[in-house]
């Protein structure tokens, strides 16, 4: 469980975080979204301790990260920037980390299996590509077997296999009752493995939202209608609150009316229907609708610069 | 402690690091002391009246000092920029014991490694001088403190190059801060007027620490005291590096 609070932080005069407060729950995965400097990886670093808040609180499990004893069974964390010492074996490095709780070794080749990097765990770190950074990283978040999981970025530079194993591993951590929190800018990604999403632009919150809802919310009700009468049932159909666009002849955009109604409507009248199709965005449309906002912010202040 | 141990160990620099300092202070030690019995036979008197018989056995601590504390800065800044010191911190978020183990590990392996490293140097010079009859006793007077306390002086700078690379976390700018305080500072005093330069001087880092390594009077400050002088300097570095250590985001 990771608990924020009026969470801030500012960088200089640049407020990267902004009043965050948010509730990340056990038993399911948590998706962390925002366009690339909304202050993602800053709100995961302030819950580390790395950072200090500028104002406002964050504790997971009920404490402040400092506070725990021994954190690394409490919370397991994969930053996104490497932490890792380029001249360091994979194995060393972990072992290092065992080391500060007393884990033992056969723990950190229990995750060097795990995480599929057995052939290379006495190859130094600095030699390691993207994905295999990634695995060990993720290694490392999971060596003190803890409650809540912590993730900046994690599909980041994995190949589809590695993509694969990441999703299950995830839902299988929050099947255990563990509290999962994800960030990543794969929308798509997002919408196979999260189950409640935290939706950030310029370090203000967005949305705290199931994914379901955040993707019907976005799409707004629309239903694609293809007929062979198309122009009489727009005729029918339209009314208060209901709009009707032709896309193409024979084609027809509602909206504000549900497939049911609109099926009914028809048989009532006896038009012949071809299609009848609930049209949800995407989570990436949505997505982009939510914080467009914020990016057309940024890139205007671009143009304007230049 | 363990962690920091498997960290000190487990990265090549630091091997190459110590090896370098324990050839120095053998090596160099050997080789001086080869050159100056080879040339006793062509030396006149007042030559043969200003050698002193431990100079050249301590000749390699001059180099090894070099890779002592480099390392020492290296140790803390390479996690800097490694990001390394992300997951040491995520680990030990309460960070002061990460400093501590490092500069109590770094203190004992350079201990460690070095006393022997000093008494070799040592005691391979003295055979070689023996030859000319040259040779002093482990026994005889400021001798044993010299030896040794060469190796505490070595582990000093150590701790000193630790402090300064916890203050500047930046390996380029800790190696850099190292050898201006240490090696270009005390030249530099040269411009001050004499008598300034003459009050000043002895308290530097470099100075007060290498009484310890003086057989022959004269010296402002005492052995010991020139080597207090010196680990109050480390501590102090040390000290004000916990004080930002806790302060600093990461």
């Amino acid at each position: 469980m990771i608990e924020a609070h009026g969470l801030t932080k500012d960088y200089g005069d640049k407020r990267a975080v902004d009043g965050l407060t948010f509730k990340v729950e056990p038993g399911i995965v948590t998706g962390f979204l925002g366009p690339n400097g909304s202050g993602k990886s800053t709100t995961m670093r302030l819950i580390l301790g790395l950072d200090a808040p500028t104002a406002g609180t964050v504790t997971v499990n009920g404490k402040l990260y400092r506070q725990h004893i021994a954190p690394l069974h409490e919370v397991g964390a994969l930053l996104e920037a490497r932490s890792v010492h380029t001249g360091r074996s994979a194995y060393n490095h972990l072992l290092a980390l065992a080391q500060t709780h007393g884990i033992p070794r056969s723990r950190v080749n229990e995750l060097i299996d795990l995480v599929g990097l057995h052939d290379v765990a006495r190859k130094r770190a600095g030699t390691f590509s993207l994905g295999m950074g990634q695995r060990l990283g993720i290694a490392a978040a999971l060596l003190g077997d803890p409650q809540t999981v912590m993730l900046d970025e994690p599909v980041n530079g994995l190949d589809p296999e590695g993509i694969h194993w990441i999703r299950h591993l995830l839902k299988g951590l929050a099947a255990e009752g563990r509290t999962v929190f994800v960030s990543s800018h794969l929308m798509s990604e997002m919408a196979l493995t999260a189950d409640h999403l935290i939706v950030v632009g310029r370090g203000r919150l967005i949305a705290d939202t199931g994914v379901e809802e955040f993707v019907q919310q976005a799409s707004g009700n629309v239903v694609r209608v293809r007929s062979p009468q198309a122009e009489e049932l727009r005729l029918v159909l339209e009314g208060q609150d209901v709009t009707v666009v032709a896309v193409e002849p024979g084609l027809l955009e509602v909206h504000g009316l549900s497939a049911p109604r609109i099926g009914e409507a028809a048989a009532e009248h006896g038009f012949v229907l071809h299609e009848l199709m609930p049209q949800q965005v995407s989570l990436e449309e949505a997505f982009m609708d939510l914080t467009r906002d914020d990016v057309e912010f940024k890139t205007g202040e671009v143009e304007a610069a230049a | 402690m363990r962690s920091e141990w498997t960290k000190l160990w487990s990265v090549r620099s630091t091997r190459w690091s110590l090896l370098a300092a324990f050839g120095f202070t053998v090596g160099i030690a050997a080789i001086a002391c080869a050159v100056v019995s080879h040339h006793w036979p062509h030396m006149d008197l007042r030559e043969r009246a200003n050698f002193h018989p431990l100079e050249p056995n301590l000749a390699g601590v001059q180099l090894a000092q070099l890779a002592i504390g480099v390392l020492g800065v290296l140790i803390i800044t390479a996690e800097y920029s490694t990001g390394m010191i992300r997951a040491s911190f995520t680990a030990v978020p309460k960070r002061l014991p990460v400093l501590w183990a490092k500069a109590v590990i770094f203190a004992t392996v350079t201990l460690g490694l070095m006393l022997p490293a000093v008494l070799i140097a040592f005691f391979v010079g003295e055979s070689i001088f023996s030859g000319r009859h040259i040779n002093v006793a482990f026994g005889a007077p400021h001798i044993a403190r010299a030896v040794i306390g060469a190796a505490l002086y070595l582990t000093v700078v150590g701790l000193f190059g630790l402090g300064l690379g916890a203050i500047v976390r930046n390996t380029a700018g800790g190696i850099a801060s190292f050898a201006a305080i240490m090696f270009v500072l005390p030249p530099l005093m040269n411009v001050l007027p004499t008598s300034w330069n003459n009050a000043a001087s002895p308290y530097l880092p470099l100075a007060a620490g290498e009484a310890i390594l003086s057989t022959t009077p004269g010296n402002h400050l005492s052995p010991w005291v020139g080597l207090g002088l010196f680990l109050g300097y480390a501590v102090a570095a040390i000290a004000l590096a916990a004080v930002l250590l806790v302060r600093r985001d990461t």
